[in-house]
């Protein structure tokens, strides 16, 4: 864990972002202004931010088994908002960004 | 309330974890904890409210909403909407009084929209939370958070809105107070309602059925809306868009997320109806301005997250 937290890679846009161990990745992400996984109920419940593990060991508070049954995160399924890193992680976001959000205020991009 | 039923009545909603959503309904939201039952569920209810229970919360592995229930005038009224339902052709189920603590007899039927709704006479009757029932003061001055004035109405995101559309008007004795049409005339959003209210249920079209968009509470002013605004930042609460204005219905919103993901709404103000209003009517081309008034777009979240 050099610098602060851990690097997480979403590798269908190539951004990479911190997370601390404390904090899920979809926090980290909309907290370094990175829009690489879309952001839904934050809660574990829409299934938006469904994303695959790829490599790394984390761990994943409670999800909505309609969108990651048990099997399902047996095989790395995780959505990104119960998704808390033990290692740095790489991830590939599993939905495509929808056209028309560009009025999210809370999704706006920051450049840095 | 052309049929007998009254008004909404109860929510049971899924979540993940009860002591967080409790958090959430009772601390900020700012709803009475009621009761509690052998299942583990909770009971709330909005201080305004008479009877009393509004919002129950069940623990489960995906959230989302369970059943809606109305209410009707009297038992009568409850054994003639049955035989009409059966006549309709619905499955109805029959829940015991005293499955939901305090609630009489439920009657349980499945809407074309694949949404589980229960129709029930009789419920314990607690009176306004915190007041005399002589004299009765302002308002109590020992509520929380946001201080959620009543259980307002559920939009539901699901199919055959249509055959949804003639079961809630023809059997049920709703009307349609709202509605977005698109460009071949074909409703995709309606706003159905009992009373003078905008909305006691309103339904979008969606391709998977039985979807969960949000349960709404009403506040009495902006300022409300302003302060709860407020409050989902010092808790911080996942936001999904507001303080704002709607289009259709014109009330002042805004919209977050319980700790499971389901979306809840707290308003104010909005449009009235009497018998004689014809339905307000708003373009599918319009549907970013008829949702959120201000920004005139739709964010992506309004349409794909649902529980």
């Amino acid at each position: 864990m050099n610098r602060a937290g851990y690097e997480i890679r979403e590798t269908v846009s190539g951004q990479t972002f911190r997370c601390l161990p404390d904090q899920s990745v979809l926090s980290a992400m909309e907290q370094q202004g990175k829009r690489c996984v879309p952001v839904g109920c934050r809660g574990g419940g829409c299934g938006l931010c469904k994303v695959r593990v790829l490599s790394g060991t984390y761990q994943c508070h409670k999800m909505s088994c309609n969108h990651v049954p048990p099997e399902a995160a047996k095989q790395g399924l995780a959505l990104a908002c119960q998704l808390f890193p033990q290692t740095d992680l790489s991830i590939e976001c599993l939905r495509r960004q929808g056209p028309g959000d560009h009025n999210n205020k809370n999704q706006q991009e920051v450049s840095s | 309330m052309k049929k007998g039923v009254m008004r909404p009545g109860h929510v049971q909603l899924r979540v993940l974890n009860l002591e967080s959503a409790l958090a959430h309904y009772r601390d900020l939201l700012g709803l009475i904890e009621m009761d509690r039952d052998e299942q583990g569920r909770v009971y709330l209810k909005a201080w305004t409210e008479v009877d009393k229970f509004s919002v129950v919360l069940r623990e489960a592995d995906q959230p989302g909403m369970d059943f809606m229930g109305f209410k009707v005038i009297d038992e009568d009224c409850l054994n003639r909407l049955t035989q009409d339902l059966l006549n309709y052709g619905c499955l109805i189920e029959t829940i015991p009084a005293g499955e939901l603590k305090g609630c009489g007899r439920r009657v349980r039927f499945q809407a074309p929209s694949g949404h589980f709704f229960e129709l029930y006479a009789d419920k314990e009757y607690t009176g306004k939370w915190g007041l005399e029932e002589i004299n009765p003061e302002a308002w109590p001055r020992n509520l929380k958070g946001m201080r959620a004035v009543r259980f307002d109405h559920c939009l539901l995101y699901g199919d055959e809105l249509q055959a949804t559309y003639a079961l809630f008007t023809e059997v049920l004795g709703f009307y349609l107070a709202e509605q977005v049409v698109d460009d071949n005339g074909t409703r995709i959003a309606q706003f159905l309602s009992l009373s003078t209210k905008a909305h006691d249920v309103a339904f979008i079209q969606h391709t998977e059925k039985g979807r969960f968009h949000h349960a709404s509470f009403f506040l009495e002013t902006w300022e409300d809306v302003l302060r709860a605004a407020d409050l989902i930042s010092m808790t911080d609460t996942s936001i999904d868009i507001g303080p704002t204005r709607h289009g259709l219905t014109h009330g002042k919103t805004i919209y977050f997320f319980d700790p499971s993901g389901n979306r809840n709404e707290v308003f104010c103000g909005g449009d009235y109806n009497y018998q004689d209003h014809k339905p307000v009517t708003w373009l599918a081309k319009d549907l970013g301005k008829a949702i959120f008034y201000h920004d005139r777009v739709l964010n992506e979240r309004f349409l794909t997250v649902l529980t």
